[in-house]
């Protein structure tokens, strides 16, 4: 039967501002799939959507918060990160998600990745790799493959791109998975057990950007990239994520990389201000 | 140790230190920053101040990330503060403007020094007053405020808490490397947390609250994230749900009000102290630490029958121009040092007019005016 | 396929069926669930949504098991799918 959506039976729905729907993204793109994962996430990892709060930067990915009926933020180029980074300081109780894009994250905002990688602030960074810019009309980013057609790359990109598993792993995160749009039951299980693991964790979604990335790079089609996906992904949980690199000859390789414990931002800073302050009353009952 | 309050008291401390105690005294529970002279021991001192205040100090991988970190703790219910110095304030500049389009209360310190670039970084400057005023892309308003001392550092950082908190935007603590690294007795009143200004609360359910709605004040009430509103705000151009609309007839309402909010209100937010400016026939316009230097030379002319006086402007931004044109019909003319080539100067003549001149006696950084250097210019404006 | 016995708990197991909703002025015809769908119960039509895509359509929701796949790889969240419980085999 075709008609109507009945909103009642979708458990998703009550986290999409329904006032904004359709929303932007193009026809076939791989956002909206990740996005509903999301959102199942929130209800599977038993998150109190009150004190959930979505921080994008610019991009389409960057588009998520306008659409989601949660607090949310849509900031500045690359800086979803420092900002999500000062909530989640002045209320630690917030769960703090950053939702955006490849060249938002990992050019202009690569610094602040790395960095809260590196402090392991309590933080989920769901980065939707489309390998390129998408909504500028589809230029190369840091993670478009060597010898991608973009815009900016007529000829073919000349660059290596980051491997962003190795990358986050080596800046210190707690969590790294990446899974392609297709493995949506997968990547349904990996946002809800990064929502409720403590430390950085981050998800790389590889996604279809058909009418840009995809008509450029022989994926007319976002079955075509689905297809492709399909064919070229290798789910390896656990491996190292330095095998990781992407390619356009090579394997896709998908799973869960890094699934480790270590104190978070928060634990250090209250184990360090905890000792001093002791070491002070100490000294006063002197 | 542990003070959940400010300080009281008598000190001797730098400017850098007065500014992180005022910050503390006005309730300022997070600082994110990067070291930079000749801010770094304010950044110091929040390190070692708040968490004896159950506040969180961060230190961000750069300024950039320092005003995000800012701008998101104040959505967390935080009053939030970071301080840097010129090179600092440029890559702050982008972020300053989503201050302002969030309408995010928050105070950003800059501790001036000579420019451009990496310019003298230990060495006095006022070189970004203009910065301070448009350095951010975009129509908008924002207010700065100038301190001459630490003592006035002191209190005009809880005032720029308490403007930021009244009128939901950055409020800019323009000062410089004297009153930063220079040392006097600072005096630590006791600030009641009742008697300061905090944002105005929502007073509607989470369904029908709007982030931008507003009454006639311009100022709409701010919900934090955490507290179940579920809201959504946007860099790009909004209407009053906050979310984006990209048309010509909701850019002019937003930017209006944005504006105006600050523009309706300079009597609020305008702030000056004047010596002997009533029977004036030459006024030194100065601000931060020329004042001090101006005034001397304001006593230097009268005591060689120089009728002068002093007007220190002490908010810059929005300028004080109702009150320069009063004065410009009185006096003759406006004598204006500052450490630059010509900034503020601009703003006094475009207000005189051609009822007063107004004179720049300029000092190009590195070091501060002497009295002789006024003296001359005031001299040379009686004649 | 096809079992040599019927499985002890046969008479006890109930296959799910179905009933699967897309919203036409959603749907931006990208094909995903068409192509995907394990059963084939969804084509592409030709039938044009309000903003002119190419619309999906339920061929044949007898064949739907309720597997979801459709509504979790919908971009636009244009498809829900329901359940009733039914035995599949009940026809």
């Amino acid at each position: 039967m075709t008609g109507t959506v009945n909103e009642e039976d979708a458990s998703i729905a009550k986290y999409l501002r329904q006032d904004r729907m359709p929303h932007i993204w193009c026809s076939g793109c791989g956002i909206g799939p990740v996005l509903g994962c999301f959102l199942r996430a929130i209800d599977r990892a038993e998150i109190d959507p009150d004190k959930l709060a979505v921080i994008s930067g610019i991009g389409c990915t960057g588009r998520v918060a306008g659409y989601v009926k949660l607090d949310s933020f849509h900031t500045t180029h690359g800086r979803a990160i420092p900002f999500a980074t000062g909530l989640k300081l002045a209320n630690p109780e917030l769960k703090v998600v950053v939702f955006s894009g490849d060249g938002d994250l990992v050019a202009i905002g690569g610094n602040h990745l790395i960095h809260a990688a590196r402090r392991n602030i309590d933080m989920t960074v769901i980065c939707v790799n489309n390998f390129n810019y998408g909504m500028t009309g589809g230029q190369v980013g840091p993670t478009a493959p060597f010898e991608a057609r973009t815009t900016t790359t007529p000829y073919g990109n000349f660059e290596f791109p980051f491997n962003l598993p190795y990358l986050t792993c080596a800046s210190g995160a707690s969590y790294v998975a990446r899974w392609t749009v297709l493995h949506i039951r997968q990547l349904d299980t990996a946002i809800a057990e990064a929502l409720t693991k403590p430390g950085f964790s981050f998800i790389e979604v590889i996604a279809p950007c058909p009418p840009v990335y995809g008509r450029m790079n022989k994926e007319p089609e976002g079955t075509d990239s689905l297809h492709y996906y399909q064919e070229r992904s290798v789910v390896r949980n656990g491996a190292d994520p330095k095998d990781a690199d992407i390619d356009l000859n090579g394997p896709i390789v998908v799973g869960k990389f890094v699934d480790r414990q270590r104190p978070t931002l928060w634990d250090n800073l209250n184990q360090v201000v905890s000792k001093a302050k002791e070491r002070a009353t100490a000294k006063a009952k002197v | 140790m542990t003070e959940k309050q400010g300080l009281v008291g008598e000190f001797f401390i730098n400017g850098d230190v007065a500014c992180a105690e005022g910050a503390i005294s006005a309730g300022c529970r997070f600082f994110a920053g990067y070291p930079i002279t000749p801010a770094t021991e304010t950044a110091e001192r929040m390190s070692l101040r708040l968490p004896q205040v159950d506040g969180v100090y961060i230190q961000m991988e750069d300024e950039i990330a320092s005003m995000n970190a800012v701008l998101g703790a104040s959505w967390a219910g935080v009053k939030a503060m970071t301080t840097t110095s010129g090179p600092g304030f440029s890559l702050m500049m982008e972020n300053l403007g989503l201050g302002v389009m969030l309408e995010t209360p928050c105070v950003l310190v800059n501790i001036q020094r000579a420019g451009p670039s990496t310019g003298l970084p230990t060495l006095a400057g006022q070189q970004d007053m203009m910065q301070a005023r448009w350095g951010s892309h975009g129509s908008y308003e924002i207010i700065a405020l100038s301190p001459s001392s630490p003592q006035e550092i002191f209190d005009l950082t809880i005032t720029a808490f308490d403007l930021s908190e009244k009128y939901r935007v950055p409020v800019l603590v323009m000062s410089d490397e004297v009153v930063g690294h220079m040392s006097e007795k600072v005096v630590m009143r006791q600030v009641a947390p009742e008697s300061l200004i905090t944002r105005r609360r929502p007073e509607v359910e989470p369904e029908e609250y709007l982030p931008y709605g507003t009454d006639s004040s311009l100022i709409p009430p701010m919900a934090v994230a955490g507290e179940g509103y579920r809201f959504h705000v946007t860099g790009l151009t909004h209407d009053e749900r906050g979310y984006p609309v990209m048309t010509a007839e909701a850019q002019d309402r937003l930017i209006r009000r944005l504006v105006d909010k600050i523009r309706l209100n300079k009597a609020d937010i305008i702030r000056y102290k004047e010596i002997q400016v009533e029977d004036a026939d030459v006024i030194v316009c100065a601000y931060g630490i020329t004042t001090r230097i101006a005034q001397f030379a304001v006593k230097l002319a009268r005591d060689k029958g120089i009728r002068a006086g002093l007007l220190q402007l002490i908010t810059i931004w929005p300028f004080a121009e109702e009150h320069i044109r009063e004065l410009s019909s009185q006096a003759k003319a406006f004598v204006v040092p500052e450490i630059n080539y010509g900034q503020i100067v601009l703003e006094v003549e475009r207000c005189a007019g051609d009822r007063a001149r107004a004179i720049l006696v300029p000092h190009m950084g590195g070091g501060v005016h002497s009295p002789e250097a006024i003296l001359e210019a005031i001299q040379e404006a009686a004649r | 396929m096809k079992l040599w016995r019927k499985p002890f708990d046969y008479a006890d197991k109930a296959t799910a069926r179905g009933h699967v909703y897309i919203d036409n002025d959603r749907c931006k015809g990208c094909g995903y669930c068409v192509e995907f769908c394990p059963r084939e119960v969804l084509k592409m039509g030709t039938e044009l949504s309000p903003k002119g895509y190419n619309l999906a359509f339920v061929e044949d929701e007898d064949k739907c098991l309720a597997c979801g796949f459709c509504e979790v790889i919908c971009p636009e969240f244009a498809i829900t799918v329901s359940t009733d419980g039914n035995d599949n085999r009940a026809s």
